[in-house]
């Protein structure tokens, strides 16, 4: 027999586990090393500012059929697909606020266009899209050094919303500033105040919002503000009922033995 | 009666031997058949060189037909990105590309492969992608699924050119791979889907790079497709295409139930080999699979219609499923008739 090893024994089960064995390992190294290419690539998603509607960063790694039709349906022309090579993740759109920012079709064409629901039609209105957050550089911002800028404010789709124009009075022989403050509940991200800031690399520009926002956490009240949820933790004791009229007038007034009293 | 019986019983063993001699015919016959079968096939490779220069041009019809169907994909969707073409006002004619796109601003289309990976990443697709992938996958179902690889895809071109470049300078294979290769690749990519999230293949496909990137804006997709054409031409012949390429595999088995089928006439075969030469899968022009069936079955061919007009006799040619038993038991009954006579 020729599957009879010297010593007799059968060596074809064992030319079957070594065939296994090397099947499973270029699996396996290929499997990782195609696992690999794939995160390497999906790395630089979050400083990519994506069209209105997007899902979450991994939703929309996932969903995004990369076809397209956004980029062809978009009226300013500013959605691109990235080319292979690049710095965001292969294949899928992305707008450039400095060169092209986002006009706000209130028709938004480019979800509609889309045909996974990676751009999510749930949404309704584009001035509830959040593509990414307009930050002010204030070292660099034209307004923090006193000029009358304002450009940003003024050509913002949601002026006085989005961003709005705070005074800030100064000494008696200066003039008050007039500052852009950005306003993370309006401000959708489109970016035309990028595109319209006078300073030659943009003082305010748009991010993703993760890139941004902190969080100042849960454990955190702010009594004096209104909407605080007032928590047991804070809540005032309960006010002893009123004594009854023909119950004993203390002899001294209310307090006082609280004073008096413990180890105070 | 003694010399009814005599010429009974004498014409018993002359039967017998009538019956041998028709046996030994039949024998000498196909031993015949086999020689000259060889010689049939000479005369066939010599049909092919002879042939008239006209003869030879009409016989590139599919080769120009396929490159001015991939060419006219890749000019519908790049006209359509910038030059805006429409069908109407407002009606694009053909938005997006190969991985999903909207013809006249009404069907959708999109690639059942792609579509099955975003849908393994856990993702709902929407209605429009998921009707869009029944009607290509319908499509394809109908005309055999590697129809796409021959007259669809981009990289086609490319793989072409190296297949064509390499014959030229008779560069010799470094090394062989299973052409199931593409099938572990497959799996591989669905696999890969799942544990990641993000759609495997579409994510480094060459074909969607190349695609892309001729439409929405070059990148270093271009590099992809050199490498697959230095791949094709000095390492393994028909490498990306026939051995690696999931995509393929995917619509490899897709056209396993194609209707568009070309059709084997084993009698007029002379077995010159002049098909296999030529096709890009040659496992699928197997002979004796082809005997059996009577059409190429393998959903590995893809239709490119390189082997039809070159055969020398005719005896592969392009048919629709259903008819392709009547019309091999017509070519049988003509044979037939050829040899009786």
């Amino acid at each position: 027999m020729s599957d009879q090893g010297p010593s007799g024994l059968n060596t074809a089960r064992r030319d079957f586990l070594v065939k296994m064995a090397q099947g499973a390992a270029i699996a396996g190294t290929g499997g990782l090393l195609w696992g690999y290419l794939l995160r390497n690539e999906a790395r630089a998603a979050p400083y990519a500012l994506r069209p209105p509607g997007a899902l979450a960063e991994d939703d929309f790694n996932a969903a995004c059929i990369k076809c397209g039709q956004c980029v062809n349906d978009c009226p300013p022309h500013i959605l691109k697909l990235q080319p292979s090579g690049g710095t965001l993740p292969i294949g899928m759109p992305f707008y450039t606020p400095r060169t092209g920012a986002c006009i706000m079709c209130p028709d938004i064409p480019c979800m509609k266009a889309c045909p996974t629901g990676a751009l999510s039609p749930k949404l309704k209105n584009i001035n509830d899209s959040r593509m990414g957050l307009a930050v002010i550089d204030i070292e660099n911002c034209l307004s923090y050094k006193g000029l009358r800028c304002e450009i940003c404010h003024r050509v913002c789709p949601l002026k006085g919303k989005a961003i709005s124009l705070e005074p800030h009075p100064r000494q008696i022989s200066k003039h008050a500033m007039f500052i852009p403050l950005v306003h993370s509940d309006a401000c959708t991200g489109c970016g035309i105040c990028e595109k319209a800031c006078p300073t030659e690399v943009a003082a305010i520009r748009i991010l993703p919002h993760k890139l941004v926002q902190g969080k100042i956490g849960e454990h955190y009240r702010l009594g004096w503000t209104f909407d605080t949820e007032i928590t047991q933790d804070f809540k005032p004791v309960e006010a002893a009922p009123a004594p009854a009229a023909d119950a004993p007038v203390p002899k001294t007034a209310p307090g006082m033995d609280y004073l008096n009293e413990g180890g105070l | 009666m003694s010399t009814s019986e005599n010429t009974v019983s004498r014409r018993a063993p002359l039967e017998g031997a009538k019956q041998d001699l028709g046996r030994l015919g039949v024998f000498v016959e196909s031993a015949q058949s086999s020689l000259s079968k060889g010689a049939d096939a000479l005369a066939s490779v010599e049909k092919l060189h002879n042939r008239t220069l006209g003869a030879r041009v009409w016989s590139w019809r599919y080769i120009i037909l396929r490159r001015v169907s991939q060419f006219g994909f890749l000019l519908l969707f790049f006209g359509t990105a910038h030059w805006g073409w429409q069908v109407a006002k407002k009606v694009p004619l053909l938005t997006g590309n190969l991985s999903a796109s909207k013809f006249i601003g009404l069907i959708p289309l999109t690639d059942p492969f792609a579509a099955l990976q975003i849908f393994l990443t856990g993702h709902a697709l929407q209605q429009q992608s998921l009707i869009g992938a029944a009607i290509v996958l319908g499509i394809y179902l109908l005309i055999g699924g590697r129809v796409f690889c021959a007259w669809v895809c981009p990289v086609n071109v490319v793989t072409d050119g190296a297949a064509w470049l390499r014959n030229k300078l008779g560069i010799q294979p470094i090394f062989h791979l299973p052409r199931m290769l593409r099938y572990f690749i497959l799996v591989a990519a669905l696999l890969i889907t799942v544990i990641t999230g993000l759609a495997a293949f579409e994510w480094v496909s060459p074909i969607g790079m190349a695609h892309r990137e001729i439409i929405f804006g070059l990148g270093l997709g271009f590099t992809a497709l050199l490498a697959i054409f230095l791949f094709d031409l000095l390492i393994l012949k028909n490498g990306w295409c026939g051995h690696l390429c999931p995509l393929g595999a995917f619509y490899s088995l897709i056209g396993k139930t194609a209707m568009l089928r070309v059709r084997f006439d084993k009698n007029s075969c002379t077995r010159c080999g002049e098909c296999a030469r030529v096709c890009p899968e040659p496992q699928v022009l197997n002979l004796k699979k082809l005997d059996e069936r009577g059409y190429v079955f393998s959903g590995e061919c893809s239709n490119c219609g390189r082997c039809t007009p070159i055969c020398p006799e005719g005896s592969l040619k392009f048919d629709f499923k259903p008819l392709i038993r009547g019309h091999n038991v017509q070519a049988d009954a003509i044979a037939v008739q050829r040899r009786t006579r």
